[in-house]
């Protein structure tokens, strides 16, 4: 039988507030056990939430990129259950109105194809704490510095086909969070976490088959194999006769396997209703105005201006716009420098990024920030320099504060464009060297290749190439 | 001394008649002497008490600005979280509970120059009307022992009808301000939901829950709500709105004001030794000018019903905080999470409390909810609608605040429902989130009677104003226990 | 509107509240009492009433997103029933 895959992607993402959604404690990740949770985010009796703006704010930035409905009138309302991480016994959350509503996410796949994700919602609601397991013997630790760190919770429709189609998505999705600056999308830290709904059936068939709900899914590559490997669970199960359960799973990276959570016998019943201690949320259309006028273009629009306006290729736009902090750079350097398009793109894709890889630094922290780099593109750009000795040059803006002119004087590094300088050592050259401008002259136009070389060397690099080669040719016709 | 009333406390003091320190003494001595058969108190903080009353005096003989209760003893109901002190809720979840931060009534009350001399006893988690349902131990009337205080401030009410202090905080979810006052012959007021901050005010039921005074009078229950009342940026569902000098209008004369009179409040049930005293009001009142209308509201016998839906769902989420984790009871050597949890709450929380978990959750599950939770959501609105087109034609409702003075200790203990009915009169008023006050109006066999007052919302300082009339042409506010 | 006693313990198992097999009959009656009660509210036919959750008509109010919190652990902790190297402590938890 031939089997369709449906796979539906609910994604959690920390909002970038500096406080937390419901109390003033710090949403700041790393902090010595329970030290950022206050009496609200402990849940001690009589305290009470106070929403935070920002919180909604961002959720209506989302929204609005993604063209998304707004919850005008949105509620907060109460999910509740036990658990350790959980202070309250139940979590603050959003159920039949949350604050965005319906939406759609173009994606593009890896061979190009389009292809149009809905959105079924996003919601505001509080992340619990963290359980820890292995520091305590015969008991678990509970930290509760994450609880009551805002979440935007995206739902999306049912729509992917495939494991690639789901990981595109959550690739647009995160970019996109970064993009208006709302998550900042660390995955090691959890600020970003998907948990993907998969179940499969015949092709053709209109139903949906029975889900399972994998969760634990911290790295695009993890969430890629753990629906892969739940996909050939399920076919594996139906084509033994067997039937699929409903259920959570596990996905565990060390053994690329997906694992039943020891669920209780019980259905979950989660008691929503609307939270007595919160009021419902009013979404004024002035407010949604003055964040629209602020938001940023988004990435999709910005590719397409990179192509329509600069002529870069499809690719290289997508490379410039994939995060905003590249486009800005790019940008930048590009209005500053005076360069191509064309060059100032292959600088920074080339030379920057990979000095950046190489010491594992964020564009945001880079040694050599845009107005810096814009001037080297520029002295590229006007011929003071080759790009070879570019390259040498930003490996010492990289370890050092100077600018490229104060090292290209310093290091009397500016390319030789003077035509009697050039020629007077082409002629020095080729008087040092009789015999190779004999054989030249007998048909070795290889040698050519030699000379060039030796006046480069003479001029320590900084003769311009194309002048050069140009001279060259005509002394040793002559 | 303890026969003042905190206004006249406050003139003493001003006078220098005695100090602050003299008064708090005294009314410390009274309390432990008379707590021993009221069990109104819960802690008895006397200590802080005194050194708190060695401040203020020394405060005013240096002269500068006092607050408007400096040096002044109340008590607060043991819900209202107390910095260091402990704070049980009268549960025995929270038998050795200290917190760490003030209620922010407990906050204002203490910048005002107010000192606490105790925490008083309740019902657990406030939820009963008889303050049978205490960890600590059952609250006896001041006037007959024999018979309850009311719930759930009864330690409040107790006390301050045995004038052990002049006033005392409470908190009122369906009746449990008013109600005990009544029962114990003294004047208490349930202010507009979000008046009062309910910060630190530990939850039954969120939407319901209003904080208020207790006192002898209107006049004195006047001057505690000036300083408890106001705007607090940490409760969502507090109102931003200016605060008012509710003593400030109490001698305003209420010469044609139009109180209704609902044919549903004066139908069966009514105890008719109670209604007779109501018509005796109903003259004092038309005496001082007040007309009176009959009026409807048709809906109020579904306030009970909706009422023990609505507060029973909101304290099963509410509650589900004390489990044995963070704070609170935890059991002996629990097997695992769910033995923790489960014996946890099963030791800490008393019979009615855990009664009403079951009943809100159930409310609140999968094919229950909109039977009940949602329906009772809807008479809610019911409700409150018959209020609205009430007030479009009367400034305030009169009625009674229950449907007969106190009864025994344990004549009502075996059934539940029987119990709810004696908030009858005073629950819908939670419900629509209107202010209500109880008047002493009389009393059958001696045992204190309560007028109830409704009014419109935020119309507090009318309803204290009509009260303190009232009370200048009557005395039964000023009747004490022999 | 009769509760068993089936329905009590799923209940209490819900609320993680232990009820005692001797007093289950007994919460089991008492809420028929209340869900009795709560049955007349059947009496009226609310289809077009619209469900009141709070009791004024006031909207949420919103915070500042400014960080106002110092580190009151130790306050907090001592008060816990038990604790570890800054860790509130329960029973061992298998996921």
């Amino acid at each position: 039988m031939q089997w369709e895959t449906v796979i539906g992607l609910e994604i959690h993402a920390q909002l970038a507030t500096r406080s937390k959604i419901f109390s003033a404690s710090s949403t700041q990740y790393g902090a010595e056990p329970n030290t950022q949770a206050n009496a609200v985010d402990l849940g001690m009796p009589g305290v009470l939430p106070v929403l935070n703006r920002e919180a909604v704010h961002m959720a209506i930035k989302f929204a609005l990129a993604t063209d998304a409905e707004i919850g005008k009138h949105n509620v907060f309302a109460r999910k509740n259950y036990f658990y350790p991480d959980l202070p309250k016994g139940y979590q603050i959350s959003q159920m039949s109105l949350p604050i965005v509503g319906t939406g759609t996410v173009t994606v593009e796949l890896d061979d190009g194809e389009i292809k149009e994700v809905g959105l079924t919602r996003a919601h505001l609601e509080e992340d619990a704490g963290k359980s820890v397991h292995e520091e305590f013997h015969d008991a678990t630790g509970v930290d509760l510095n994450r609880a009551g760190t805002p979440l935007l919770e995206i739902v999306s429709e049912p729509d992917m086909r495939s494991a690639k189609e789901a990981v595109a998505y959550a690739r647009k999705i995160h970019s996109l969070v970064r993009y208006i600056e709302i998550c900042d999308g660390n995955m090691q830290e959890g600020s970003f976490r998907c948990d993907a709904n998969v179940s499969i059936r015949p092709v053709g068939q209109e139903e949906l088959g029975t889900r399972s709900e994998i969760k634990n899914v911290n790295s695009f590559r993890f969430l890629e194999r753990a629906i892969n490997f739940e996909v050939e669970r399920q076919i594996d199960i139906l084509e033994g006769g067997g039937e699929v359960v409903q259920e959570t799973r596990l996905y565990d990276a060390d053994n690329d396997e997906t694992r039943s959570m020891r669920s209780k016998e019980e259905a979950n019943d989660y008691r929503y209703f609307p939270d007595p201690d919160l009021l419902p949320v009013q979404i004024e259309d002035e407010l949604i105005e003055s964040l629209r006028s602020g938001m940023p273009e988004l990435p999709d629009v910005r590719r397409k201006r990179f192509i329509a306006d600069f002529e870069l290729s499809e690719y290289d736009a997508g490379v410039m716009t994939a995060d905003r902090r590249t486009a800005d750079y790019f940008e930048t350097v590009l209005d500053k420098s005076g360069a191509s398009a064309k060059l100032a793109c292959s600088w920074i894709s080339g030379e920057l990024f990979s000095r950046l890889n190489k010491d594992g630094v964020e564009l945001v922290d880079s040694p050599v920030d845009a107005a810096r780099f814009s001037g080297l593109v520029a002295r590229i750009h006007d011929n003071t320099i080759s790009g070879k000795i570019g390259k040498d040059i930003l490996d010492k803006m990289w370890a050092g504060d100077d600018d490229v002119d104060a090292i290209i004087d310093k290091e009397g590094l500016r390319q030789i464009s003077d035509t009697s300088e050039i020629e007077k050592m082409i002629d020095d050259v080729i008087a040092a060297n009789p015999d190779q401008l004999a054989e030249y002259r007998s048909g070795k136009d290889k040698l050519l290749a030699y000379f060039v070389g030796q006046v480069m060397k003479a001029s320590r690099g900084k003769a311009n190439p194309g002048q050069l080669n140009k001279l060259l040719q005509e002394k040793l016709k002559a | 001394m303890h026969k003042l009333t905190l206004a006249a406390m406050q003139r003493s003091l001003e006078s220098g008649e005695f100090s602050s320190v003299e008064l708090c003494q005294y009314l410390i001595e009274r309390t432990k002497q008379h707590n021993e058969t009221l069990n109104a108190f819960i802690s008895i903080t006397e200590e802080q008490a005194l050194a708190k009353a060695k401040a203020a005096d020394e405060k005013r003989s240096a002269g500068g600005t006092l607050g408007s209760l400096h040096g002044l003893p109340i008590a607060h109901k043991d819900i209202f979280c107390t910095a260091g002190v402990r704070t049980s809720c009268g549960s025995k979840m929270l038998e050795s509970f200290v917190p760490p931060y003030n209620a922010t009534v407990v906050e204002k009350l203490d910048s005002a120059g107010a000192i606490s001399l105790g925490k008083t006893n309740m019902d657990e988690f406030a939820m009963g009307s008889s303050n049978e349902n205490s960890f600590f131990g059952v609250v006896r009337n001041p006037w007959d022992t024999e018979r309850v205080p009311g719930g759930s401030s009864g330690g409040s009410a107790a006390a301050v009808g045995g004038r052990l202090v002049p006033a005392c905080t409470g908190t009122d979810t369906g009746g449990s301000i008013r109600q005990p006052a009544a029962f114990c012959g003294i004047t208490g007021i349930k202010p507009t939901y979000g008046r009062v901050s309910r910060y630190g005010m530990i939850a039954f039921a969120s939407s319901l829950d209003q904080g208020g005074p207790l006192a002898a009078s209107a006049e004195d229950c006047a001057m505690l709500l000036n300083e408890m009342a106001g705007f607090d940026p940490r409760d969502s569902t507090s109102i931003d709105r200016d605060s008012e000098d509710y003593t400030a209008t109490l001698n305003q004369p209420i010469k044609g004001m139009k109180i209704g009179l609902p044919k549903q409040y004066f139908e069966a049930g009514l105890d008719d030794s109670i209604a007779a005293l109501l018509q005796q009001a109903i003259k004092e009142l038309e005496h001082l000018g007040a007309e009176f209308v009959d009026i409807e509201l048709r809906n109020q016998h579904l306030a009970v019903p909706a009422y023990y839906i609505v507060a029973p769902a909101e304290c099963s989420s509410n509650l589900a905080r004390f489990d044995g984790v963070r704070y609170g009871h935890r059991c002996e050597d629990p097997k695992d999470l769910e033995d923790l949890y489960k014996r946890s709450r099963a030791e800490g929380f008393g019979r009615e409390v855990k009664r009403r978990i079951l009943v809100g959750t159930y409310a609140l599950s999968a094919g229950y909810y909109d039977a009940f939770y949602v329906k009772a959501q809807k008479i809610r609105s019911l409700i409150s609608q018959d209020f609205s087109q009430a007030f479009a034609d009367v400034d305030f409702i009169l009625g009674p605040t229950t449907p007969s003075p106190a009864f025994k200790v344990g004549e009502k203990t075996s059934d539940p429902v029987a119990m709810y009915l004696n908030d009858i009169y005073t629950i819908p008023a939670n419900l629509a989130g209107l202010p209500g006050i109880s008047v002493p109006c009389g009393d059958v066999g001696g045992l204190p009677v309560g007028m109830q007052l409704v009014g419109n919302y935020f119309d507090e300082a009318r309803l204290l104003n009509v009260a303190h009339q009232y009370q200048t042409v009557t005395d039964w506010h000023t009747r004490i226990p022999g | 509107m009769a509760v068993d006693n089936k329905v009590v313990e799923q209940v209490a198992h819900l609320a993680r509240v232990q009820i005692s097999a001797d007093s289950v009959a007994d919460y089991a009656t008492d809420m028929s009492g209340v869900l009795e009660l709560a049955a007349q509210m059947d009496q009226v036919d609310t289809s077009s009433v619209e469900p009141m959750a709070h009791p004024t008509h006031a909207v949420q109010r919103l915070r500042d997103d400014v960080v106002d919190e110092v580190n009151q652990r130790d306050a907090f902790q001592a008060i816990a029933p038990s604790v570890e190297n800054g860790y509130y402590l329960v029973p061992p938890v298998i996921e």
